[in-house]
């Protein structure tokens, strides 16, 4: 299944400065990482480097993976669940690159998962680690702009500002509305922020077997979630959190319990609900499972020619 | 303030003694020391710069004094020095107890959030955890200080200085502080507001028994508003009294003239 790592005629040199980053850096988001594991959610600061891809399309990710990666890893990089997006398919080349491994699709297959958005469907296993790119790590910075002053917060555990944002959806729409980034409690200690992941994900954070590590590179912060980690969604006793759901059902392999994209097809309001995992989607349809768009093959010929009169 | 014979008198909530701050080599406020008594209004007067907000920020605890005290009557731990508590103690004692009304309203509410969210905040602050009551609290007191109560998930920008100046009131008592600080909660106010929202703050404050601490440079509010005095002339305290005798029969100079100003219409 894995994309096998091409033979090099350098090999031995190649573990000089292995993955992009110098020994030393590495060395540091390491420190960093030990750090934020033995203090669960706590935002752990360190070194941001330089990236060869702008703020905002995953420097953080990719610090963690190049500090963590090693030949024998096995990468797959999701950006909204899917595999074939640009970012990811950028990103996992740039690591087949620099670091020789071998990359893949399959969730179960992979070590090493760097993700945007999603937490993959399919249930993770011990040993495997999840790397969240997070934009935002501070989930008060959005009520309280100075960062002494949410230091102060997350230090003496003062997050009662948090339910703040809560409130104020349920006065707006009568309903906890956040949909993404929803604030979760870790170890009930620290308030954090789980990237902007939809809160459909958020039960998967906790008591997960993996490893889930954040990196957020322009705002310099690292956390993380070690396994087996409680992790509670904040919520208000009359209105408890809930997940979204969907009427729909995935409309090529009919999945009913998976998060749900959903895409337009034309001018005319026509549209279709679509796994946003795409290997979980692949994988139940190679299963047989099929839903009620599923079963036409693309004839390329025909979007060729010209339309038919 | 002697104590009538045969009555003890309560136990000071507040007590300031010493308490100098300099900036630098310029003088904040010097030597300042003052009892305060549960349920008691002292204003505190005197031109710009005379260090009254200097004062009132050490005492707050938002500004750590050069020397002194400031003991408070503290639910947790009895009469002790704020300074002398550690961060989160102080913090948590500033949150449950106290209250803070700003001039300018823009620097006591969060600008971003609704009415509502602003004065349920405290709430929060404290560990409510149930929407439906805090909704409730929430409409109960914008109704207390007189603002329409459909306009509580407007944002602040759309009420004006005095409504705004209403939504601070009742966010910094809405948890039930025992004492409260005020700096100039009138300032920006025009004449006719401002006498509405004195009156209301008036009622409040005798309603609760709440011990005040109002800053203004506004004999009219001083006088209406506080039980007694303190005239602050360049950081010193040249002052001390009765509102009602230190108005009447000023007896520092400064007094006289700071009395003797104010426009008569």
């Amino acid at each position: 299944m894995s994309t096998p790592v091409p033979a090099r005629a350098n090999a031995p040199e190649r573990y000089y400065n292995y993955a992009y980053l110098d020994e030393q850096t590495k060395r540091m988001i390491r420190r960093s990482i030990l750090k934020a594991l033995a203090i669960p959610g706590y935002q752990v600061p360190f070194g941001s480097r330089e990236m060869p891809v702008p703020y905002g399309w995953g420097t953080g990710g990719i610090q963690l993976t190049a500090a963590i990666i090693g030949p024998d890893d096995v990468y797959k990089c999701i950006d909204q669940g899917a595999d074939d997006t640009t970012n990811a398919v950028s990103i996992r080349r740039f690591f087949a690159n620099v670091a020789d491994v071998a990359t893949t699709e399959d969730t179960g297959e992979a070590t090493i998962i760097q993700t945007r958005h999603r937490i993959p469907e399919k249930p993770l296993k011990a040993g495997q680690v999840l790397i969240y790119q997070v934009p935002q790590p501070e989930p008060l910075r959005g009520l309280e702009a100075r960062e002494t002053e949410t230091r102060a917060m997350h230090a003496y555990e003062e997050y009662g500002l948090q339910y703040v944002s809560l409130y104020e959806n349920i006065s707006a729409y009568g309903r906890i509305a956040a949909t993404a980034g929803y604030p979760v409690m870790v170890e009930e200690r620290y308030l954090m922020s789980p990237s902007p992941i939809p809160k459909f994900d958020n039960p998967k954070m906790a008591q997960n077997e993996a490893v889930m590590l954040f990196g957020a590179g322009r705002e310099k912060r690292i956390y993380a979630v070690p396994p087996f980690t409680r992790v509670r969604s904040l919520d208000f006793e009359d209105y408890p959190f809930e997940t979204q759901t969907w009427e729909e059902t995935c409309a090529l392999c009919g999945a009913k319990d998976s998060y749900l994209d959903e895409v337009i097809l034309d001018d005319a309001g026509d549209k279709m609900f679509v796994c946003s995992d795409s290997h979980h989607c692949a994988e139940r349809r190679a299963a047989g499972h099929v839903g009620p768009m599923a079963g036409h093959t693309l004839d390329q010929d025909a979007a060729l020619k010209e339309p038919a009169q | 303030m002697n104590a009538i014979p045969g009555r003890i008198a309560p136990a000071p909530l507040l007590s300031v003694e010493g308490l100098t701050k300099w900036y630098g080599h310029v003088l904040g406020c010097r030597d300042v020391a003052f009892d305060l008594r549960p349920g008691e209004v002292l204003g505190i007067v005197g031109e710009s710069g005379s260090g009254k907000t200097t004062l009132l920020n050490c005492i707050s605890g938002k500004l750590t004094p050069t020397s002194g005290e400031v003991r408070f009557d503290t639910r947790r731990f009895g009469l002790t020095d704020i300074y002398g508590l550690s961060e989160p103690d102080r913090r948590r004692m500033q949150r449950e107890e106290w209250g803070f009304v700003h001039q300018n309203p823009r620097d006591g509410l969060r600008m971003r959030v609704s009415g509502g969210a602003n004065v349920a905040e405290p709430l929060m602050n404290l560990g409510g955890r149930h929407y439906g009551n805090m909704r409730q609290a929430t409409i109960d007191w914008l109704d207390r200080v007189e603002l329409d109560t459909r306009r509580i998930d407007d944002k602040p920008r759309n009420f004006s200085g005095g409504m705004q100046q209403r939504i601070q009131v009742a966010r910094n008592l809405i948890h039930g502080p025992r004492l409260v600080f005020m700096d100039e909660p009138t300032g920006g106010l025009d004449v006719s507001v401002q006498a509405r929202l004195l009156d209301l703050l008036r009622e409040l404050v005798r309603d609760l028994g709440l011990a005040v601490i109002i800053v203004t440079h506004d004999m009219a509010v001083a006088r209406l508003m506080a039980d007694r005095l303190m005239v602050m002339k360049g950081g010193e305290v040249v002052e001390t009294g009765l509102t009602d005798q230190v108005l009447d029969d000023p007896q520092h100079p400064y007094t006289q003239l700071l009395v003797s100003s104010v426009l008569q219409i």
